[in-house]
Parts: C-alpha cells; sequence; structure tokens
C-alpha cells in the first residue's frame, strides 16, 4: 500500500486489517520526511525511535489480536509549542532551547496516541506564535509544498507545509488570531479552529491565554474529524478546558449540508480580499447555495480589540525573557512584544469589556443563521520575505493584515473550519463559522463541499523538494 | 535742545509677562536639528523605564512604530459607548 497521499481513515482500515504494519506505515512516513522536508522546512525534530517503538507496540497488539483504535499507525506531527516528552518544548524560538524536556506529552497528542495514531515529530512555526507568515528567523522559514518560494503562513507553519506536502496526514496546531487558519488556507488543506475551550491546552506554551485554541489540520474533512473526535473530553489539567462530554462528529459527517441555514459575512468581510479570495469565497457560496448576506456588527473593532489582547498578554508573558534575553528573540516578533507590553491598562480592560458585547451581537445573529461564511485569508501565499501586499488599493504590511478575516471570529472563540478551494495556480481557503460548540455543523458543510469536489486538498508536485 | 538729565531714581520695573508656551515647533536653525519629542517617543522611555526593561537603540524605533500602530488599533474601540457595569467576557468563579 502506498501510503504517501492516503488519508488517515485509509492507513488505520489497513492496519487494522493487516493489509500493511503499523512500521511500514511510519517507516515510509520517516522517509517521506528525510527526502522532502530539506526543502520544505516543516519540521525540527523527528522522534524517529519513538515513532517506530509505537509502530512496533501496535503490531504485536495487533498480532495478538487485540482491536486497534481508530488512528491505528497514523503518522502524525505537532507544532512545537506542544511539550512532546524528551524535547525541550521551543515554540519556535532560540530561548526555549534553554528549557529542560518536557517529562510528558501534551494532553492532545497523548489522546491521538491514546487511538493508535504514532507522533513522527515536532513542527516549526513562528517565534512563539506571534506570526502569520511562516517565517523564523532561527529556524528558517517553511516553505509552501504548492510554491516553494512562497509563504506556509503561520504560525503553524510547519503543521501547514506537513499536511500539503505529504509528510503526514494529520498535524496539529494553535490558533489564537488564525494560525491553523491562515497555514490551512495559503497551503490548500483543512483546519478546525475548534470552540475556545473544546480542546484541551495542557501542557503546550502559550501565546494568548485569552484566544489560545488547539486544533487538527488534514488533507480531508474525515481525517480532520477524526482526529478531533479523538482529543475531545474535558481535561482537569486544563482550567479553560470545558466540562462537556465527547461530542463525536463522525458519525454526523454523512448528513451534509441539507437543512442548514447559511450566510455569508457581509460589510467588514467583504472589503479588501483579492480577486482569488473572492473566487473561492463565491464557489463555496454557489455550492451550498447561499446567496444572502448577513453582517457581524463592528467587526473592524473586534479585530483591533484582538490585535490589542494580543499584543498585551502576548507582552506580559514574555516580559521577563524581553529583559534578560531581548537580542536572542526574532526582532520581529521582540519589537511587537515589547510594544505590547507597553499598552495601556485600561485599553485592555476596554477590549475585554468589548470583547462581551461584541460576543452576544454575534450570537444574537446564530439565531437566524447555523453558519457564515467568510475569506479565510485575503490573498492566495505570498512570497517568503515579502513585506507589503495591496488589499482594495492600499498597500498594507502582510505581517499584520494576513488575519484581517481570521481575528474577529477567533476574538470571541467560535469554531471555524477552513475549507480549501483549489485555484490556479494556489490555492486559498473560506472559513465556515458556526455557533459555539456546533464544530458538527461547520464539518457537515465542509465535508459536503469536499464531496461535491468545490474543497479539495490537491496534491503538489514537489518537484523541487528533492 | 537741552537734554533731560537722566534720572536717578529706580524706575518700577514693569514685571515681565510670562513666558508663552510654545505651541508650535522651533525652526531648526540652519544647520543644527532639534529632536523631537514626540508622545509616543517619550511614553517608550517612560514605559521601558517602569517595566524595568533595557531598551536597546537598534530597536527603539520599531517598538514606537509597533506602539502607534497598537494605538491607532486601540482608539477604534477605547471610546466605544458601554454602560459602567459592562462586564468584561472573562468571568472569574471563587
Amino acid at each position: 500500500m502506498d501510503t504517501a497521499w492516503a488519508y488517515s481513515s485509509e492507513i488505520a482500515a489497513a492496519v487494522c486489517d493487516g493489509r500493511v504494519s503499523a512500521t511500514a506505515v511510519v517507516r515510509a512516513a520517516l522517509a517521506r520526511i528525510a527526502k522532502h522536508d530539506r526543502v520544505l522546512n516543516a519540521f525540527t525534530a523527528v522522534t524517529e525511535e519513538r515513532a517506530l517503538a509505537k509502530a512496533a507496540a501496535l503490531d504485536a497488539e495487533r498480532a495478538r489480536g487485540r482491536r486497534l483504535g481508530a488512528l491505528a499507525g497514523v503518522p502524525f506531527a505537532v507544532k512545537n509549542l506542544f511539550d512532546t516528552a524528551g524535547l525541550p518544548t521551543l515554540a519556535g524560538s532560540k530561548i526555549n532551547r534553554d528549557r529542560a524536556p518536557a517529562t510528558r506529552d501534551a494532553t492532545v497528542i497523548a489522546r491521538l496516541e491514546a487511538h493508535g495514531a504514532v507522533l513522527v515529530g515536532a513542527l516549526n512555526m513562528g517565534e512563539y506564535a506571534y506570526d502569520f507568515t511562516g517565517e523564523n528567523v532561527h529556524y528558517g522559514a517553511s516553505r509552501n509544498p504548492h510554491d516553494l518560494g512562497r509563504m506556509t503562513g503561520g504560525s503553524s507553519s510547519g503543521s501547514g507545509g506537513a499536511v500539503a506536502g505529504g509528510l503526514v496526514p494529520i498535524a496539529l496546531g494553535s490558533d489564537s488570531n488564525g494560525s491553523i487558519r491562515m497555514p490551512a488556507s495559503l497551503c490548500g488543506i483543512f483546519g478546525l479552529k475548534p470552540t475556545y475551550g473544546r480542546l484541551s491546552r495542557a501542557h503546550t506554551f502559550p501565546f494568548v491565554a485569552s484566544l489560545d485554541h488547539v486544533g487538527p489540520l488534514a488533507r480531508s474533512t474525515r481525517d480532520l474529524v477524526l482526529a478531533y473526535d479523538a482529543m475531545q473530553g474535558h481535561d482537569d489539567d486544563d482550567p479553560v478546558c470545558a466540562q462537556r462530554p465527547v461530542e463525536a462528529v463522525a458519525p454526523l459527517l454523512e448528513r451534509g449540508s441539507a437543512g442548514l441555514r447559511i450566510a455569508i459575512a457581509g460589510g467588514y468581510f467583504r472589503a479588501g480580499a483579492s480577486a482569488q479570495a473572492q473566487t473561492a469565497l463565491a464557489r463555496v457560496a454557489a455550492a451550498l447555495g447561499v446567496t444572502n448576506e448577513i453582517e457581524l456588527p463592528e467587526a473592524k473593532r473586534a479585530r483591533a480589540a484582538a490585535y490589542v489582547l494580543s499584543a498585551s498578554e502576548g507582552g506580559a508573558l514574555h516580559l521577563g525573557r524581553l529583559r534578560a534575553r531581548g537580542r536572542d528573540f526574532d526582532p520581529a516578533v521582540r519589537d511587537r512584544l515589547i510594544a505590547g507590553a507597553m499598552i495601556p491598562a485600561a485599553h485592555v480592560v476596554k477590549a475585554q469589556k468589548f470583547r462581551r458585547w461584541y460576543r452576544e451581537q454575534v450570537l444574537a445573529l446564530f439565531a437566524h443563521v447555523d453558519a457564515v461564511l467568510a475569506p479565510a485569508t485575503p490573498c492566495t501565499a505570498p512570497a517568503i520575505g515579502q513585506r507589503t501586499f495591496v488589499l482594495d488599493g492600499v498597500e498594507l504590511p502582510v505581517r499584520a493584515n494576513l488575519g484581517i478575516y481570521t481575528q474577529p471570529i477567533s476574538f470571541i472563540g467560535l469554531p471555524v473550519v477552513a475549507v480549501p478551494v483549489p485555484l490556479q495556480p494556489l490555492p486559498v481557503g473560506v472559513q465556515i463559522i458556526a455557533a459555539p460548540w456546533r464544530e458538527d455543523v461547520a464539518l457537515r458543510i465542509a465535508h459536503a463541499l469536499e464531496q461535491a469536489g468545490i474543497a479539495a486538498a490537491t496534491r503538489p508536485s514537489l518537484a523541487g523538494a528533492g | 535742545m537741552t537734554k533731560r538729565a537722566k534720572s536717578n531714581k529706580s524706575k518700577a520695573k514693569t514685571p515681565r509677562a510670562p513666558a508663552k508656551t510654545r505651541t508650535r515647533p522651533m525652526l531648526p536653525k540652519r544647520g543644527r536639528k532639534i529632536p523631537q519629542r514626540d508622545p509616543p517617543d517619550s511614553f517608550v522611555d517612560a514605559a521601558a523605564r517602569a517595566l524595568d526593561l533595557k531598551l536597546e537603540p537598534a530597536w527603539k524605533g520599531a517598538v514606537k512604530t509597533n506602539l502607534e500602530v497598537t494605538l491607532a488599533l486601540a482608539a477604534l474601540f477605547a471610546d466605544f459607548p458601554l454602560p459602567d457595569d459592562a462586564e468584561p467576557a472573562p468571568v472569574f468563579s471563587a
């Protein structure tokens, strides 16, 4: 079985049936990483020994007639802010190299492995997650598999590159302002940012406590759901993790979009999008038969407030490191964090009060709709190193403005699936936004789009990738 | 014409008018730039001191620019009308 581009469900079925061993699957993944990652630069660590040991254990379990989990033998990798036993949790930084190795895995890693998945390594990311580009001055930029001269997007840059490049079928990322949805969009894959508090953040390196989410990236909605279902459930180690039972989406996926009320986000979300982003949104809307628009009130202010909260909380988190080791930061990150630490408290307090108001306004809209569509990024992947782009005729900095459509949504923790629309020459994503705790709605719509051929994670040629 | 002798009496001095507060920047004298102290510039210095943060000269420009951007964004919601009893989003439970 050629597992290079196989989906997780196919791999797990084949391993459970005995058509392929977990060891063979993992060896093939490790070989792909060795071959292509020199160019893609998605990985910062490959946990080969651990992965082969886990695979051997799975094969032994199967040989004993034990039933294996829904992700049996599926290789996966994680953004390097997830604690991985035996590795220092880098969070994209040079400074964190000096941390003691993690003594245990992040909760969500343990849960994926409990379902039979096999961790093969840790992935590159923007320093301390304060990044939308996927560039990293310490570890190099991750490269977009669809065009090696272009960004993956960030900050879950390696997660986007590794999945889009066929190195692993599932990766984990984090998203505070768009860091799962951005690489999903620019790399042409599916990404899920669940409801704030749905998935445990325990044993991960934080960025913005008010806004941090963790979630999966994959090349199919079914793989996204397999990972998501496996990771669900309350975690005593994470005070933010909601006391909710596992609400499995896998049995609901085939329901599709029938009966769901869907609208396009108007106003703020209609301004500034490139022709490609607009085309992608139009295709998705047309496929779903959606023509009506709905306006999220004060989305521009919401984005501004998310920006202020991120800068302030990020600056506060890193203040000790800024004092002691300022020169060891990525300058592009350091100077924003310092500025963040200087924001007057009155603005931070007001941002949180505005957040409650905005949440109430937006939730009221979900009395009339089940899901809202919006672009994930204003454009397809910019070139690596590109500093500015033109949105609506205005030249703007790339770093600060790639997240204009994602920030107002994560600001209030709504669940979002970013679906890839395979345009030429580059893909771009669309956000499917649902009400809190209704990941099932967003995933059903995403699945329907995938089955209709509108959303698809196409294979890049990787011709220049070794 | 007879010149009037100067009086030896000391004349009451007219109190000097108070110095006017400068409302416009001084025009630079030829060949010399007078450093501008924009509010964000002095704020950055003061904030760094308050945070016990040693700000290297090479960083200051970017820090200031980023702070100006952030404050401009804060201005978008800072005056958004909310009642005094508006609660912040996070709720603490004892």
